[in-house]
């Protein structure tokens, strides 16, 4: 998968927030095999736990995504995006301009501004957007190279609430890279984004908040690589009757 | 002069926000500014000036999904 020119292996991209403890984090980054890891900018405490976290995230190997999370418009996300491009020395942005506070819904007029914005700065543009088609487009048009549609709302582990969406988004942009953002629960979640076609999957409360984050960690990995395999394979379509899968022929009369 | 530091006032005497950030004890490299909502470049810092009522955001690397 070519992600802004940079060839990645795996399809897991993991956020770092909500771990019980910065040990636990690290070990789900390497039991997920991730490359790719989300962080965020806060405020510091001039206690120096920001560097903390940095000396943790250059150890861990992956490339940072950072985000420009609990932003609401284009102009907060704009200097939040500049201020991480500086920090963490990536020009790679996940772009989130939230629209509601109780949804964290994009604001998807705010995303399209901020994308074209950060674009001609010379940013690489991972938008946190809707399975709206028409977002997509302007998106692309604005210069952003990959989608990142939501599957729920953020944390909220509801699994894929619109499949159908993501499959004609798949069919609509089959050039594009797709990361379902949010809303991933379960493995089986995940495989089922994968077996729609979508490129990648970007979570990180299902395996923070699991009882034993690394080993979900590893779990929802083999379950996108699973999906993946699966949609490669080209499954099979349901039927409405039953159909025997033991041949009928030769069968013994016995009544 | 007071200035507004991550929404809490502060009493600064530094004139230039590379001087202030080392007296309001941001002493971690691992910094980026923004003042009145405009990020900062480091390389920025020592020529700029702050003035009473500035807000100032310093932020650092946090978990982020």
């Amino acid at each position: 998968m070519l992600l802004y020119g940079v060839d990645i292996t795996s399809r897991l991209l993991l956020g770092t927030a909500q771990y019980p403890s910065p040990a636990v984090l690290a070990e789900a980054i390497r039991s997920s095999g991730t490359e790719i890891i989300t962080v965020s900018l806060r405020r510091e405490a001039a206690d120096g736990a920001g560097q903390a976290f940095w000396s943790l995230l250059q150890h861990s190997g992956c490339r940072i995504l950072p985000n420009t999370a609990g932003c609401h418009s284009a102009a907060e996300a704009i200097t939040t995006a500049q201020m991480a491009r500086e920090l963490f020395g990536t020009t790679w942005i996940k772009l989130e301009v939230i629209g509601h506070s109780d949804t964290l819904q994009p604001d998807v007029f705010g995303l399209v501004e901020a994308a074209r914005v950060l674009v001609a700065e010379g940013f690489d543009v991972f938008p946190y957007t809707t399975d709206d088609l028409v977002v997509g487009e302007k998106l692309l048009e604005a210069g952003c190279q990959v989608l990142m549609p939501w599957g729920a709302p953020i944390g909220s582990g509801q699994g894929l609430r619109n499949p159908d969406a993501l499959r004609a988004m798949r069919a609509h942009f089959p050039d594009t890279p797709l990361i379902v953002d949010a809303g991933i629960g379960r493995p089986s979640d995940a495989a089922q984004a994968m077996e729609l076609g979508m490129d990648a999957v970007l979570l990180n409360t299902a395996v923070a908040k699991a009882g034993d984050p690394a080993q979900m960690a590893q779990a929802m990995a083999q379950a996108i690589d699973a999906g993946r395999l699966a949609h490669a394979a080209d499954p099979m379509e349901p039927r409405d009757m039953a159909v025997p899968s033991t041949p009928v022929l030769g069968l013994a009369e016995l009544a | 002069m007071k200035i507004i530091v991550n929404s809490q006032p502060h009493e600064v005497q530094s004139r230039a926000l590379s001087d202030a950030l080392t007296e309001l004890g941001f002493l971690s490299p691992a910094i980026a500014t923004a003042l009145n909502g405009t990020f900062v470049p480091r390389n920025s810092r020592e020529s700029t000036q702050l003035a009473a009522g500035d807000r100032l955001e310093v932020l650092s690397p946090m978990q982020g999904g």
